[in-house]
């Protein structure tokens, strides 16, 4: 899941906070938007589709695409339109969701 | 529940002047925006950015910190994070605030939900790695975060504009895949003596290229069967310049031919649209104030057709007179001499978009994509499927959804509309006007069954009372 | 629905549903999400549960015991669907009751008909219908179609059509609003009137009975009253987002079964109405055929005749 990432902050600004994503500890800054933060920790992908399976991540950044679906608290949420929380705990909703239970 | 003279759906430039002019007026003003800033698109952030990101995106983007103090003003309500997934009766708006559906009701209601990226269907757009451009420059904007070795495919003067902030961020594109050929160029060039009059927007075309240039940044014009590759991933891109084939190896992808109208709203309460063959969308059809078919509802900015993001303010304001001279706010000749001033400005602003449109065509490939190729995102439905239905005799898109769950999804056909219509009008050989588009219904963004319930439940409580 | 002779003919299109399920997806490959292992009647309510009860027990008397039912408490319907809350005292389950994907039951015959040699001419709007000789259906952009026999099952379109070919049609638009969610897991095991689960995940809820006339909108009151509800019967549902939602009119007659008549005035024009298409989808293709053709196979229809509306 964790990839040497392409993205980089150019000025970083706020402190890092702990986030756990599915069976992982993250340091991302807190505040700041959740999609970038775990495209910058090299998070990818997102989820996969409740259709086929296919791997997805963010695709428009502005609450558009429906993309960057994470499961959130038991909520399928944009990661895209969300903030950075201390304690976040964020997982993929995957395919198995729909196809296994 | 708000009451209020005006509800202002989104904070883009369009939405916060138009806040600004009917709230001087004296008309109270509620402005409802998704994101956590106002701002909109183009000045998203603008009050948080950093001087290193102010400098990389330019005075055109610090330009919107005018706008957005416009909206301290006593006579304005500014909702951050508002999500509004209902519109009824041209006067209640349905919106979910952290978590928390509400009401507001408006005498006048304007739509400034801005433009969308035109959806660019190509085999492998939906690997992770595939963004869209103004993704890159959102991340860019909102959190600072440059994408190294990323590879812009497409066409158009935004295509360029990213391309020169990611150089300036110090993190270039490996290259520019530019779908625009030569013969586009040529007919574009009747257009010229018009856009004259919008000259600084052709100047700043020809320094981004200079400076695109002088970086280094290999541009390969006239791109045909462009295809993404990998298999979990984006790995590589191909393409051909006449016959011969290119092959890139990146793991970022960015695409962008162009922006549309943001017509999910005006859609939602049956706004009728026509096809703009010269901007290749639909449009919603208004009045010279940005008056739709329902009386009470006005658009302005980029969802009423691509202006850009100068002439999204003054078509604000311009909105913003009539509502006011509605409600009896301002005088029919102050409304009248104050308009003439915005309208020759707004002119100005877009004497250059013919051009433009005519230089930077879509991606033809991406228009009429191959079989294999995902049309809808979310339910995972070809182009090969629609054709195949519009065998079965499905005439339009409603159609479609029945025939195969295109535009079911959460996105609720915001990256399939256009397509589908597209493909079907071609494959049924009748025009984009008959054979139209989905038919938007609520919630125009997905809204937990928790949130609707306790609305349900508050009613009960008021009618108690 | 609780008119004895249309209980039976729900309850036979019911039992021939599988076998027609079966040959359309041999036929066509497409899967109908077929499911039949009952459905409930949800109740919020003792004195609710009880009254429904006993309606239903007197239809059982009036059919000769055949009309089988369940009554389960709270804790045996738990036991059923964990996910029920606790507002719900309990059930009526309909063994025969079940659930199909109306997509791709429509996709599939759709394509079968086409496949058996049917001709289907879409963008046609019926204007205009009569017998000089043959019936003769004329269509807006001057299509002329002849036959021998015509079936109007045009739906509310049978409004206008229907006098023109010697019917009475009295029927009229109900709006329901429907409301359906992202793909979840598997939740809910079998239907009920107030949300069911499709093969695909999605969670279907509602509708709405509304007498709006021909106004197929949705409202955030109509769609706030079916989340409560939805929520109320299955509590994990608030976590669940909503993505789609729509109103649909029902087609309903004044008692709201179906009709089947032949045309008084020409004969071998018949009117077909229903609301419930999909449930009675099995037994309009098994026999209905048969009361076109007037074989000796035909069923009664007589019960569901247009006469029941001068009568009462
Ligand atoms: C991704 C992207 C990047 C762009 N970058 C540039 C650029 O760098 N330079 C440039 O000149 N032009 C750019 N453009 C074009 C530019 O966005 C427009 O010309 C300009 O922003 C139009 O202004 P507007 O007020 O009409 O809409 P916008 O600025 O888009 O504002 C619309 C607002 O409505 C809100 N909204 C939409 N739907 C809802 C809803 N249901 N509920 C609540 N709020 C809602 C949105 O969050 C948004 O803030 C870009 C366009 C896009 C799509
Ligand atoms: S990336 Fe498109 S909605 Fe979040």
């Amino acid at each position: 899941m964790k990839t040497d990432s392409p993205f980089r902050e150019i000025d970083p600004q706020s402190d890092h906070v702990l986030v756990r994503f599915e069976e992982e500890d993250l340091m991302l800054p807190l505040g700041e938007n959740l999609a970038g933060a775990l495209l910058v920790a090299g998070v990818m992908p997102f989820r996969h589709t409740p259709v086929s399976g296919a791997p997805r991540g963010p695709f428009c950044m502005m609450g558009a695409c429906y993309d960057c679906l994470v499961l959130i608290d038991g909520m399928t949420v944009q990661a895209c339109m969300l903030q950075v929380a201390e304690g976040m705990k964020v997982g993929m909703p995957s395919a198995d969701r729909v196809h296994d239970v | 529940m708000y009451n209020v003279d005006l509800i202002i759906i989104g904070a883009g430039p369009a939405g916060m002047s138009a806040a600004r002019r009917a709230a001087e007026l004296g008309i109270s003003v509620l402005i409802l925006d998704e994101q956590p800033v106002a701002g909109g698109q183009i000045y998203r952030n603008v009050d948080r950015a950093s001087a290193v990101r102010s400098d990389i995106l330019g005075k055109e983007y610090t330009h919107g910190l005018a706008l957005t103090k416009g909206l301290h003003h006593d006579n304005i309500t500014l909702l951050k994070g508002a999500v509004v997934w209902q519109i009824e009766e041209g006067t209640r708006v349905a919106f979910t605030q952290n978590g928390t559906g509400a009401l507001a009701v408006g005498k006048r209601i304007l739509l400034a939900t801005g433009a969308l990226e035109r959806p660019m269907p190509l085999s492998g757009w939906t690997l992770p790695g595939v963004m869209t451009a103004g993704a890159a420059q959102i991340l860019l904007k909102q959190s600072g975060i440059a994408c190294q070795g990323a590879v812009l495919v497409g066409s158009g003067p935004l295509l360029y504009l990213i391309a020169t902030q990611m150089v300036r961020a110090g993190v270039p594109p490996l290259a520019l895949i530019e779908t625009q050929t030569t013969r586009d160029l040529l007919r574009s060039m009747r257009h010229l003596g018009g856009a004259l009059r919008g000259w600084p927007y052709l100047v700043k075309g020809l320094r981004m290229l200079w400076e695109l240039r002088r970086a280094g940044i290999p541009r390969h014009v006239g791109a045909t069967g462009i295809t993404i590759e990998g298999d979990q991933a984006a790995q590589a891109i191909s393409f051909y310049i006449g016959k011969s084939a290119h092959r890139i190896e990146c793991d970022t992808v960015l695409l962008h031919h162009g922006v549309i109208p943001n017509t999910q709203a005006a859609r939602s309460i049956d706004i009728p649209h026509l096809w703009d063959a010269a901007q290749n969308c639909f449009v919603p059809e208004c009045d010279a104030w940005g008056r739709s078919a329902v009386a009470t509802v006005f658009i302005a900015g980029d969802g009423a057709g691509i202006g850009g993001a100068k002439a999204a303010a003054f078509a604000g304001e311009i909105a913003a007179l009539e509502i006011a001279h509605d409600l009896e706010g301002i005088s029919r000749p102050d409304r009248d001499a104050a308009a003439r001033k915005l309208r020759k400005h707004l002119a100005i602003e877009c004497a250059a978009r013919p051009f433009i449109d005519a230089a930077y065509p879509p991606y033809a490939g991406a228009i009429a994509p191959q079989d294999a190729t995902i049309i809808c995102r979310c339910e995972e439905v070809t182009a090969g499927d629609i054709r195949r239905f519009a065998g079965l005799g499905c005439l339009g898109p409603n159609q479609a959804k029945a025939f195969g769950r295109s535009g079911m999804g959460p996105c609720q056909g915001r990256y399939c509309g256009l397509s589908v219509s597209q493909i079907l009008a071609t494959a049924n050989n009748i025009s984009l006007d008959d054979t139209g588009y989905y038919r938007i219904r609520p919630p125009l963004k997905p809204v937990t069954m928790g949130e609707l319930a306790a609305m349900a439940a508050s009613e009960i409580n008021e009618v108690k009372e | 629905m609780k008119q004895p002779r249309y209980a039976q003919w729900s309850q036979t299109s019911a039992a021939a549903w599988a076998g027609f399920a079966a040959e359309l997806s041999d036929a066509t490959g497409h899967d109908l999400g077929l499911e039949q292992n009952g459905g409930y009647d949800l109740h919020f309510s003792e004195e609710s549960l009880e009254a429904t009860v006993s309606q239903y027990e007197v239809l059982k008397e009036k059919l000769g015991g055949d009309y089988p039912f369940e009554v389960l408490g709270h804790n045996a319907l738990r036991r059923e669907e964990p996910a029920i809350g606790p507002k719900v005292v309990g059930a009526i389950l309909h063994r025969q009751d079940g659930h199909a994907n109306p997509l791709n039951l429509l996709r599939a015959l759709a394509d079968d008909v086409r496949r058996l040699g049917g001709q289907v001419l879409t963008g046609k709007h019926v204007t205009h219908a009569d017998k000089p000789d043959l019936f003769r259906v004329s269509c807006a952009d001057g299509t002329e179609v002849h036959a021998r026999k015509i079936v109007l099952s045009a739906g509310l379109g049978a409004m206008s059509l229907g006098p023109v070919l010697g019917f009475k049609a009295p029927i009229r638009p109900q709006r329901g609003q429907v409301m359906i969610t992202e793909k979840l897991p598997k939740l809910i095991n079998r239907p009920s009137l107030i949300a069911r689960q499709t093969d695909e995940g999605g969670i279907q809820i509602g509708a709405t009975n509304e007498e709006v006339g021909l106004n197929n909108g949705v409202t955030q009151t109509g769609l706030s009253g079916l989340a409560a509800e939805a929520v109320a019967a299955f509590p994990s549902l608030a976590k669940a987002q909503l993505v789609r939602s729509w109103g649909a009119l029902r087609i309903l007659s004044p008692d709201g079964l179906p009709i089947y008549q032949e045309s008084p005035d020409m004969p071998g024009a018949y009117l077909v109405t229903c609301h419930s298409g999909v449930t009675l989808a099995a037994a309009h293709a098994r026999f209905l055929p048969d009361w076109l053709e007037g074989t000796d196979g035909a069923p009664n229809l007589e019960a569901f005749s247009e006469d029941r509306f001068t009568l009462s």
